[in-house]
């Protein structure tokens, strides 16, 4: 206790009240660029923190931390530019509803489910984080197997009136592109033709800014509507507005509820994280709703935005678990963290909150204060960040061109990375002409690689047997529910028509 | 402010005096363009970046510039710097000891043979480590249980098959009688999760950096069986003391544009030698914890070449050429 009381003085100096929020607006901002997510952002501030004491440098990286995948969902949102894996699940609902008009609304769904994510989670770990390290090492390659498989459930949410097939085929298209790359399995490169810039695979925003914002700006020239002045004047009128209203804040806290408690505990896993955490949770909500309201996901539902923005930021705080505790990132971005770290001389471990009370509470504290001021920043700003969609077309549609590639470049320096880029988007273009829908293969892309190593991994383990299937309680019990998952829409149906019978 | 600046002058003197005395032994290095094979946050980045910030603080050299080309495991930066050769004299590539495995494995065509041989500045020794509670107390133990039963031993690593964490631990077995191709090797995503695949006890041991693991030892969070240095260093023994004949170090270095003068790698030799003495370096060695391992061009070649030999063997009996 007296430890925590010592890091709730630390966190709240004035000093590191500037530095968390400092941290935060940095964040957003380099978070909102396409391309540059919170591992960029990280190490842009590290040379910045190393003048500093080690809280409030350590204060600083994780305000930019959240701000930073905060500013992702903002670029998900309006432009459909996913740049970070955990806000992908964002854009399924988000774009949508700021394609409707609504891009005020959806900014504010998001920075309030955020908010509540990164709240409950830092409540988790302030009464609970030593003793979450356990949970951290429960699980083992096969049940990390099930989870992904669990996670694929989410592709559902597109197969949508008779898309079944075609989401389907967009899923395997996703794992078939996973694959290309050295096998860590065998060390052998696959699908690379050779050719030396695809030994490493295929880079996740690459393949993500290609399909959404390339292919969403490209497929906008092509359709190029004219839209009347009162068309236009109406889709722009609720464009900065940010109310929502009581029915939707009734309908959105259970789903946020939920999906923080899940994204703190997927959060808390080294080998899942804020992306599996957010697929997760919407596939969860999805399955959880009505009839009536999983039509609407994938077209703009507010449980479909808020589910995976309270998860994501829920899992983000989440994943300090084992860094803190057992110096384990779980991420790249909390790798570049453990770095930060080691060079201010901490080594994060089982001791570190009985050797460095101030510093250790003195950061969970201070993910309180820093979603305050995540909040307290970005509401006002709404309004002025949708209007960017106001923008007319030959405007906003080069920018987005312009942003995304330059986005991919910076990470890489590499041009074959832009070549790559042009080619998926207009594959992507003619995919979307004929009805294919994108989700599902950047899902199937982000799990397959995760899915292929767990799994071979757990078979390595079991010397080629597939017993750990049902013999691990954990596997056995995820994949139990995801069997639940895929049939209950079945079982429902079988209900219904049953139902309808007896009424005759 | 005054005790650094104080620092600062005589640095800059002591700099002044070298640069007299060795003028007529090599020109001036004024700047140094680093040309890094990986993204930003990466060992490459942190070593460039690192020795850049110790060159420049400490005024051994002018101007550093860094420049990030990931690609290929390296190839793409290393058929950059000959491509553009006549105008890259500045520019100097880290590496480390990939740049030996993924030419063995044709990764890329070229090698470090087509590269001048600046030197190798620090380097950092392999491990074998269990849990605390494992039920292997020591190497003797580990070796009884792998002769007994290779598929009995699953060791873990942060990389995929045929790179450094599988190579090393299968010449640890070798060295000590075992066939290194029964060695069963489990690979994760990153050494960090190869930790905690180890950790959660579904592997039992874990083939990683001393560095990545030191910390975690001293705190009696992990236990290291042994290291692949000469001697035993802080009191954890070498697998050489244990009676097991190995050593591997992986270096991190420098290479220049092929066919660079003479007189650039003996300036930059001068310089990065030199740098070892100044308080900047040992701020940024401590931070990251590092050993640091200075090879001049020459020793530098003959390492490399003794590391080709041994890992090109050792990948010759796992198959992997």
């Amino acid at each position: 206790m007296d430890g925590i009381y010592e890091g709730i003085t630390t966190a709240l100096t004035t000093y590191n009240i500037l530095m968390v929020s400092i941290g935060c607006f940095a964040g957003t901002f380099i978070g909102m660029l396409p391309g540059l997510g919170p591992i960029s952002a990280i190490a842009l501030m590290i040379p910045i923190t190393y003048g500093m004491e080690p809280s409030s440098g350590l204060i600083l990286i994780a305000g930019v931390y959240y701000g930073a995948i905060f500013g992702g969902s903002t670029s998900s949102i309006l432009i459909n530019a996913p740049g970070v894996a955990g806000t992908v699940a964002t854009s399924f609902d988000g774009y949508p509803l700021a394609k409707k008009g609504y891009a005020g609304k959806a900014l504010a769904i998001a920075a309030y489910s955020s908010f509540t994510g990164g709240t409950i989670a830092a409540v988790f770990l302030l009464f609970a984080a030593p003793a979450l390290a356990k949970v951290s090492l429960s699980f083992q390659s096969s049940d990390y197997f099930a989870l992904m498989v669990l996670g694929l459930t989410a592709v559902a949410a597109f197969a949508g009136k008779g898309k079944f097939l075609k989401a389907a085929i967009m899923t395997i298209l996703g794992l078939m592109l996973a694959t290309v790359g050295t096998d860590a399995d065998s060390g052998v490169s696959r699908y690379t033709f050779g050719n030396l810039d695809l030994i490493d695979g295929i880079s996740f925003l690459l393949l993500a800014m290609a399909a959404f914002a390339l292919s969403e700006a490209l497929m906008n020239v092509i359709e190029n509507k004219k839209m009347s002045k009162e068309e236009k004047e109406a889709l722009n009128k609720d464009i900065g507005n940010l109310t929502v209203t009581k029915e939707e804040f009734k309908e959105m806290a259970p789903v946020v509820g939920r999906s923080s408690v899940l994204g703190f505990f997927v959060g808390v896993l080294p080998g899942a994280g804020a992306t599996i955490a957010s697929f997760l949770a919407y596939g969860m909500e999805r399955s959880l709703s009505s009839v009536k309201d999983k039509l609407m996901f994938g077209k703009g539902s507010i449980k479909g935005l808020a589910a995976p923005e309270s998860a994501n930021n829920a899992a983000c705080s989440g994943s300090f678990v084992p860094l803190l505790t057992l110096g384990i990132p779980g991420s790249g971005t909390t790798a570049v963290i453990l770095g930060a770290l080691i060079s201010y001389g901490i080594q994060p471990g089982p001791t570190m909150y009985t050797e460095q009370p101030a510093l250790f509470w003195s950061v969970i504290v201070s993910m309180y204060i820093g979603n305050i001021v995540l909040l307290v920043l970005n509401l006002p700003l709404i309004p002025y960040i949708a209007k960017l969609l106001a923008m007319p077309k030959q405007l906003l549609t080069p920018l987005v061109i312009f942003f995304s590639l330059i986005g991919v470049y910076l990470v890489t320096f590499n041009t074959f990375d832009i070549y790559m880029m042009v080619i998926f988007s207009v594959i992507a273009v003619g995919l979307r002409l004929i009805d294919f829908p994108m989700a599902p293969m950047i899902l199937g892309f982000i799990l397959g690689g995760m899915m292929e190593n767990n799994l071979r991994r757990a078979l390595t383990i079991s010397d080629g047997s597939l017993n750990f299937l049902w013999e691990r309680p954990i596997t056995a019990t995820i994949l139990v529910i995801t069997i639940l998952m895929l049939i209950s829409p079945l079982i429902s149906q079988f209900f219904s028509a049953k139902i309808k019978e007896e009424d005759r | 402010m005054k005790i650094s600046k104080v620092c600062k002058n005589v640095a800059l003197a002591s700099c002044l005096v070298a640069g007299l005395v060795t003028s007529s032994v090599a020109s001036k290095v004024e700047s140094i363009h680093f040309l890094i094979p990986g993204g930003a946050g990466g060992g490459w980045d942190g070593t460039a970046r690192g020795v850049g910030e110790a060159l420049k603080k400490s005024g051994l050299v002018k101007k550093t510039s860094f420049e990030n080309m990931s690609g290929g495991g390296s190839g793409k930066a290393i058929a950059y710097i000959i491509e553009t050769a006549s105008k890259s004299k500045n520019t100097i590539l880290v590496n480390s000891t990939p740049i030996v495995i993924r030419s063995l494995q044709g990764v890329f065509p070229q090698s470090f043979r087509d590269l001048s041989l600046v030197a190798s500045v620090i380097a950092d020794y392999q491990v074998l480590v269990v849990r605390p509670d494992s039920k292997y107390k020591n190497w003797n133990d580990i070796l009884k249980a792998f002769k007994k039963d290779p598929r009995s031993v699953k060791i873990a690593g942060g990389s995929s098959r045929g790179s450094m964490d599988h190579l090393v631990a299968a010449q640890i077995f070798q060295a000590a009688g075992g066939d290194p191709k029964t060695v069963r090797y489990v690979p994760y995503d990153a050494g960090g999760k190869a930790l905690a695949g180890m950790l959660t006890g579904e592997v039992d041991v874990l083939s990683t950096g001393f560095g990545e693991v030191l910390d975690k030892h001293k705190k009696g969070q992990v236990r290291i069986i042994g290291v692949t240095s000469k001697k035993s260093i802080e009191g954890i023994p070498s697998f050489k003391s244990m009676g097991t004949d190995v050593f591997f170090a992986n270096w991190r270095g420098f290479f220049g544009t092929p066919n660079l003068s003479k007189k650039r790698i003996a300036a930059l030799n001068v310089v990065l030698k030199k740098m070892y003495d100044t308080p900047e370096w040992e701020v940024v060695r401590a931070r990251n914890g590092w050993t640091n391992l200075y090879q001049s061009s020459s020793e530098f070649k003959t390492f490399l070449e003794d590391q080709e030999k041994t890992i090109g063997g050792l990948m010759k009996d796992l198959g992997f050429l």
